[in-house]
């Protein structure tokens, strides 16, 4: 799902980047946001709604709607579709509204 | 605690502006953004801008980001960047609170030119929360920021400039867009760009609107009806289409939290967008020193953002005693570029809006 050709901008992806999300290795580039680097391999649904148990993806995209919260590293409610990708990070989905450690 | 001359909170084209045009007449200022850079939705806009050669006309949103943060730059020690920082509060006795990098920080200005931008507005239809259905800024920064497809096949709704926009975007990154719909008898973007888009073969169909989104736990079809004269849905007139994304274009409204917490006069405009502060000609709130520019303001361009900026920029660093003798010459340049940006048919909303909030 990565562009590959565009008529106005490049995209390098000179350093990939290693993570684990629910357990499996994934790989992305330098300059991904976590949520980019998921929806690039495929992975659209990133949780579910607390209560109502439904799918949820991302909305905005830059902070604003808490649609995307994850558990990155142990910590919870993570806002994945701005925080920038990094080696090694383990990547989770969330069960219920999570809980501080 | 940490002080400054002039914070600006947030740093898209309005607040980069602000940011020049306050150090550039010599005021020490501080520019704070939530994201890792600065440029804010300049960053993932590849098209190139309209106006005129004082808001960088014809040339592509993501290079005009560059262009004012080397701009800024140039000022040296006159200016501070704190990014990665977001801005928690808005205090009475003008202190901001910031979160970066885990830690919880002060600043305590003189003056204050909020700049936050706006958040993008959400439509109610059955199974709306389903993944796939992206606000269109959302889409684009996928896109043209992170290079990723947000999906093969879109529905588009809304056609305003950011929905015709964003359709052309996605046919340039190899995404098929199967419809633009919008619930409005008219187009209601530029036609230049209307015009691109039919050339492409993408029908836009006025007077449609969502009826459901279909799909269990990503959205998979679309089907859409049409609106009467009075915005009732017409039976039987149903079209399906078979997408996985559907991408909402329906407007923005301000992103006014920091200014409610202060306690500026609020007012709901909307030809704005939405609640937006009171303000003076030279964008200062009702509370003196507290100063705003771009979309926090009122919905428009990033055009009229950018001047909004160097105007609030200005005034700020005036009323702390900087300024050279062009200054009024400056100011009157700034207003009449707002009047120019906002002139004829398309800018009457946006006059009728600033007419009730202007005091």
């Amino acid at each position: 799902m990565r562009i590959d050709e565009h008529p106005i901008l490049s995209f390098k992806r000179v350093e990939k980047i290693k993570f684990v999300y629910n357990g499996k290795e994934y790989v992305g580039f330098k300059g991904d946001t976590i949520a980019s680097a998921l929806h690039a391999a495929g992975i659209k649904i990133l949780g579910h709604h607390p209560e109502t148990g439904r799918a949820r993806g991302f909305y905005c995209a830059i902070g604003n709607c808490s649609s995307c919260l994850m558990t990155v590293n142990g910590e919870p409610n993570v806002r994945i579709c701005i925080e920038e990708l990094k080696e090694g990070m383990v990547v989770e989905t969330q069960k219920g509204k999570g809980r501080l450690r | 605690m940490k002080t400054t001359e002039i914070a600006i909170i947030g740093g898209g084209p309005a607040g980069l502006s602000a940011a020049i045009s306050g150090a550039s007449s010599g005021a020490k200022v501080t520019l704070i953004d939530r994201n890792y850079s600065l440029g804010g939705q300049l960053k993932k806009q590849t098209h190139k801008f309209f106006g005129s050669q004082k808001q960088y006309a014809s040339t592509r949103g993501f290079c005009i980001a560059n262009i004012l943060e080397d701009e800024l730059k140039k000022y040296g020690d006159r200016v501070e960047i704190l990014t990665n920082a977001t801005v928690l509060g808005l205090y009475e006795d003008k202190v901001i609170t910031i979160e970066q990098d885990k830690q919880y920080k002060k600043l305590k200005p003189e003056k204050i030119i909020v700049a936050t931008g706006a958040s993008e507005k959400f439509l109610a239809f059955p199974n709306n929360d389903l993944p796939g259905i992206y606000g269109a800024g959302a889409v684009q920064t996928l896109m043209n920021e992170y290079g990723v497809k947000p999906g093969n096949n879109v529905l588009m709704v809304g056609a305003g400039n950011i929905g015709l926009i964003v359709s052309y975007q996605l046919i340039q990154s190899g995404v098929n867009v199967k419809a633009i719909i919008d619930a409005a008898p008219q187009i209601g973007g530029y036609l230049v760009h209307a015009s691109k888009i039919r050339r492409m073969g993408i029908p836009i169909l006025t007077s449609y609107t969502i009826k459901y989104a279909h799909g269990k736990d990503a959205v998979e079809k679309a089907t859409i009806w049409k609106i009467d004269e009075n915005w009732e849905p017409i039976p039987n007139t149903e079209m399906d289409f078979d997408i996985d994304v559907i991408c909402i274009s329906v407007g923005l409204s301000p992103l006014a939290d920091l200014l409610w917490q202060i306690g500026c006069k609020m007012e709901y405009i909307p030809e704005l967008g939405g609640h937006v502060p009171i303000r003076d000609d030279n964008l200062e709130t009702n509370i003196s020193g507290i100063f705003i520019a771009g979309d926090v303001g009122g919905i428009e361009e990033a055009s009229s953002a950018m001047v909004e900026g160097r105007l609030a920029g200005l005034c700020a660093a005036k009323s702390l005693g900087y300024y050279y003798g062009d200054y009024e010459e400056q100011r009157k340049d700034l207003i009449d570029q707002l009047i120019s940006l906002r002139s004829g048919p398309v800018g009457d909303k946006i006059r009728s809006g600033l007419r009730k909030v202007i005091i």
